[in-house]
């Protein structure tokens, strides 16, 4: 059977409306006769010219989710359930790398965490870039030589000419990252896909190329799909987060509603443990306990045994989604009308005000503080 | 927390290499550390934090000052004796919890495995009780003593690492990286441990991270290091509330805050070395107020003195 090379829908996305809409994706994996059900029913939506933050654990399922759009799932997975549209195409469906090529690299690009892994250390970093560029366009060698090194200075590598030439060894981790960006960008897709793009960075370093990520995406109008375990991060590039526990997403909003008013239980859990909340000298929060096995049938809510909050309907049925606003809503029955008021827990509270009093510091102390951090930039 | 001084580096140096190529990783740094007191280093990757922890634990010889422990110097060459005690007293936990742990040999060889070296124990009995308290110490059952690394989870490998320095009854850990490599639940875990063996042990630590937010969180002084110098050295929260140094200063702009409000506005301060004047006076290792140190010239020290 000869599968069909995906056509896509060229109508212009208008920024805000749905790009990527997966929906109820169940992704597996076959190990040594088991099978592991890595997303379970997950849903969720990319906007035109957003960035969407998926956060959770290790093991949530974050960067299987996200590699499924990109026709990047190892050989022993599959999607086995839902769809997932992407301007009229149901990616879910493509079967075919020839099908795939239409898409990834092309539409929707990937920036992993271990730059050394996406660049080839036998080939100068130039003619990496120049080949991503010219894979998807019928250019000569001149032409798409062109366009890797305005991508070099694109991504602020100076001296292009010279780094070009260049092989992946002579430069520092922070300059490699930006290399892999400028493949992943070379061909001006709409989608980049980061997944843990900094982890393996220093702080300094770190935020340099987040700010070379933010500026990319307004420069070329992308949306971002940004994967990180790091709250810190995620409060610095995301409009819309997307929080995951044992593969599915169970709280999704807007960045300042799961910061400032997040109503799942497990969301309460992964702010509370961050150590920035803490009070020193008293013990951070820590969640109990280990997430369920992905090789069992989950029942009831899959957070329920590590959650001292829990219900008893929380063992027995899986909840569904509960509106909270109209771009928040959370996967938890402590939303639903006929559950007992229970409050979020003090740390969480705490958190809030704590958060607060600093915003209130920072404004008073913003008059001299922050012009002067400008000029220091700038210089 | 005591006042009593347990480690300190006396303008302490590192070269590697010799002649032309010679390398100075660190570079006249001076610091103590007090009983039962977490003092935290901080810096980008490569500016000597690891190699400073390695010249403590005498693996890397020092090029110039030196290096004492309570009131002995133990830089260079030192006695049997001393040495022995050295390597009980001063033990080092890893940032990959799966890398420095032996993956063929079960828990039990693992943590006892200083207590071998060292002959640290009469009977059978007594080895295999000193694992056991390590063990629970750190929050794991005795019985997973006969088990392998592999079948534990990043936190849990983590705390074996710490079992096996425990089990040495240490006075100072050097923590490099612990817990960079773990995910934020775990972290927790293993930052509460840190903190309650300093309170009930009394232990010290030297901690090499570059987390700021951990650091803050954990540490009683904080000291930064650009290329192998101390550039700022202070009680964690003063150098988190007032920092000088314009290094100090980037370094902690650059740490994201929980908190999209703050974080959106925020502008990224960035540190160039070229803003420093040294051509006419030399920059010193300074006390601008107790406790906090800075590197800099007498006309800066002046300017951040206000
Ligand atoms: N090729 C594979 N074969 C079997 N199981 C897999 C495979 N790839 C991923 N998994 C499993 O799928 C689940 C989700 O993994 P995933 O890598 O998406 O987690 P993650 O949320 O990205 O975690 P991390 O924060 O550690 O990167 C895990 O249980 C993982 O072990
Ligand atoms: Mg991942």
């Amino acid at each position: 059977m000869k599968y069909e090379v995906p056509v896509l829908d060229p109508a212009p996305v208008s920024t805000g409306s749905v790009l990527l809409e997966a929906d109820n994706m169940e992704i597996q994996f076959n190990l040594r006769g088991r099978t592991l059900t890595a997303v379970r029913k997950a849903s969720l939506q990319l906007r035109a010219g957003e960035t969407l933050a998926i956060v959770g654990e290790s093991g949530s399922g974050k960067s299987v989710f996200a590699k499924s759009f990109l026709g990047m799932l190892d050989r022993n997975g599959r999607i086995s359930g839902g769809t997932a549209l992407y301007r009229g195409v149901n990616l879910a469906a493509l079967k075919t790398e020839q099908q795939w090529l239409a898409i990834r690299g092309r539409r929707i690009a990937m920036v992993f965490q271990d730059p050394m892994t996406a660049l080839n250390p036998l080939k100068p970093v130039g003619e990496q870039i120049r080949e991503a560029a010219a894979l998807h366009r019928t250019m000569d060698k001149e032409a798409s030589r062109l366009v890797a090194l305005e991508m070099l200075e694109r991504v602020g590598i100076s001296e292009p000419e010279r780094r070009y030439k260049q092989y992946p060894h002579e430069f520092s981790g922070g300059m490699r990252q930006r290399a892999v960006i400028a493949t992943a960008i070379a061909c001006g897709p709409e989608i980049l896909v980061c997944d843990e793009p900094t982890t393996a960075l220093d702080v300094t370093i770190q935020a340099q190329i987040l700010e070379l990520i933010k500026n990319l995406q307004r420069d070329m109008g992308m949306s971002v799909l940004f994967i990180t375990h790091d709250l810190g991060v995620v409060a610095k590039m995301a409009d819309r987060i997307a929080v995951m526990y044992a593969g599915q997403v169970v709280e999704e909003g807007m960045a300042d509603e799961i910061f400032y008013d997040a109503r799942h239980p497990y969301t309460w859990a992964l702010l509370a443990s961050l150590p920035q909340l803490g009070i020193k000298g008293e013990d951070l929060f820590a969640i109990s306990g280990t997430p369920p096995s992905l090789f069992r049938t989950i029942k009831g809510d899959a957070f329920a045994p590590r959650n001292p909050l829990a219900l008893k309907v929380d063992f027995e049925y899986e909840p569904p989604f509960f509106q909270v606003s109209p771009t928040h809503r959370a996967k938890t029955w402590l939303l639903d009308p006929r559950a007992p008021k229970v409050e979020m827990p003090e740390t969480v509270k705490r958190l809030r005000q704590k958060l607060k009093d600093k915003k209130a510091e920072d404004i008073a102390a913003s008059g001299t503080g922050k012009a002067k951090a400008r000029k220091e930039t700038s210089r | 927390m005591s006042q009593e001084i347990i480690l300190s580096a006396e303008n302490m140096s590192v070269t590697f290499g010799s002649g032309r190529k010679a390398f100075r990783a660190v570079n006249d740094v001076s610091f103590f550390v007090r009983k039962g007191e977490t003092l935290s280093l901080v810096g980008e990757s490569g500016s000597g934090k690891t190699t400073i922890g390695r010249a403590i634990m005498r693996v890397h010889p020092i090029s110039g000052g030196a290096i004492r422990w309570k009131d002995t110097v133990i830089s260079g060459k030192v006695n049997g004796s001393a040495e022995r005690a050295l390597r009980q007293k001063i033990q080092m936990i890893f940032q990959d919890p799966m890398a420095s742990l032996n993956e063929r040999a079960k828990i039990d060889y693992i943590v006892s495995e200083g207590l071998y070296n060292y002959k640290l124990f009469t009977t059978e009995a007594e080895r295999r009780a000193k694992v056991e308290a390590a063990l629970l110490e750190v929050g794991l059952l005795p019985e997973f003593a006969s088990r392998f690394p592999h079948e534990f989870s990043g936190g849990q490998r983590q705390r074996i690492g710490i079992a096996r320095a425990l089990v040495m009854e240490p006075e100072l850990l050097i923590a490099d990286e612990p817990i960079s490599a773990l995910d934020v639940s775990i972290r927790a875990q293993v930052i509460n441990l840190l903190n309650r063996l300093k309170k009930d042990r009394g232990l010290s630590f030297l901690f090499i991270a570059h987390d700021l937010s951990v650091v803050r969180f954990i540490s009683d002084r904080i000291a930064v290091i650009y290329r192998g110098k101390l550039v700022e050295l202070a009680p964690a929260e003063v150098l988190f509330e007032h920092p000088v140094h314009p290094y100090t200063r980037a370094l902690l702009s650059a740490v994201p805050v929980p908190d999209p409000e703050i974080e959106k506005e925020k502008c990224l301060v960035v540190y160039d070395p070229a803003q420093h004047d040294y051509s006419k006076v030399a920059p010193a290792w300074t006390e601008l107020s107790p406790g906090h140190f800075v590197y800099g010239s007498d006309k800066e020290i002046a300017g951040w003195q206000k």
